[in-house]
């Protein structure tokens, strides 16, 4: 089994609060995340694909389409923007698992177009300290 | 194995490379390849996993420093500060991608490691860039 990771970096604000919940309970939920103002992150992705080798170039995927494709469908959607704004999110507030749950979306249907390898996993690494995954978790 | 144990250790090397097939023009190449078709280099870590019970004795898995001496051998002394293309023979019917060269250090490693040690390898090819060969159901 052979599978190939890139990682992007993206920076963006979000807010983690929900309209139909109260200030107190936004608070109670969310912590200092929940400042109505947003904060933001340094967030890098990483983007896992698994395949067959392809014999001609050796490769599984080629990485400039990969990287066209996450520019194209995931960082011109959420690099430097209130992510809260993101049509992507619309009421779902965008958490590090939702916004892994989002790129994952976003990617899985191009990236079976336009290559022949499929996605396998999205990882958001939200701090040096905090990794969300989504997809295969192995 | 209930009682199995994953350990990985890293090593590190630089070698130069052309993405280049010697079965297509140099033309060819550029199209497939792009600028890396051309010589450059990396740095390259690799990540070597191995998976088995402890010896009840010893507390180890195997002993590190084995592990050391085996990697030096097998892949440091072939590797490192050489070129891809010309220093080695891997190279001569598959252009070195990380793909590849993945593979090539999982077949000379899981025939050094005693059988079925091996779990896993990870080679990233600068920071960015990685590929894994796991042991699966078709290894």
């Amino acid at each position: 089994m052979i599978s190939v990771t890139r990682r992007y970096r993206f920076s963006a604000a979000h807010a983690l609060r929900r309209d139909d919940w109260s200030e107190d309970r936004n608070w109670a939920v969310y912590g200092k995340c929940a400042n109505a103002a947003g904060h933001g992150h340094d967030y890098a992705l990483e983007v896992t694909v698994a395949g067959a080798l392809d014999p001609r170039s050796g490769r599984v995927v080629d990485p400039v389409v990969l990287d066209r494709l996450v520019g194209e469908h995931v960082l011109d959607v959420f690099a430097d923007r209130m992510l809260n704004d993101a049509p992507t999110f619309g009421a779902l507030v965008p958490t590090a698992e939702n916004i892994a749950r989002a790129a994952h979306g976003l990617l899985e249907g191009p990236v079976s177009e336009a290559t022949d390898a499929e996605l396998r996993r999205v990882r958001v690494r939200e701090t040096a300290n905090n990794t969300f995954d989504y997809g295969e978790l192995r | 194995m209930a009682d199995s144990v994953r350990i990985t250790r890293a090593i590190e090397f630089s070698s130069s490379l052309r993405l280049a097939r010697r079965d297509l023009t140099e033309e060819e190449n550029r199209a497939l390849f792009g600028r890396r078709a051309g010589k450059h280099g990396h740095n390259y870590r690799l990540e070597v996993s191995l998976v088995g019970e402890p010896d009840p004795e010893t507390g180890m898995v195997v002993d590190l420093k084995d592990v050391k001496d085996l990697l030096e051998r097998e892949v440091m002394d072939r590797f490192d500060h050489r070129d891809l293309n010309d220093d080695t023979d891997f190279f001569e019917k598959r252009p070195p991608t990380p793909e590849n060269v993945a593979a090539v250090l999982w077949d000379l490693l899981d025939a050094a490691f005693p059988g079925g040690v091996l779990d896993r390898v990870r080679l990233f090819a600068g920071a960015d860039h990685w590929v894994d060969v796991e042991r699966g159901a078709d290894s």
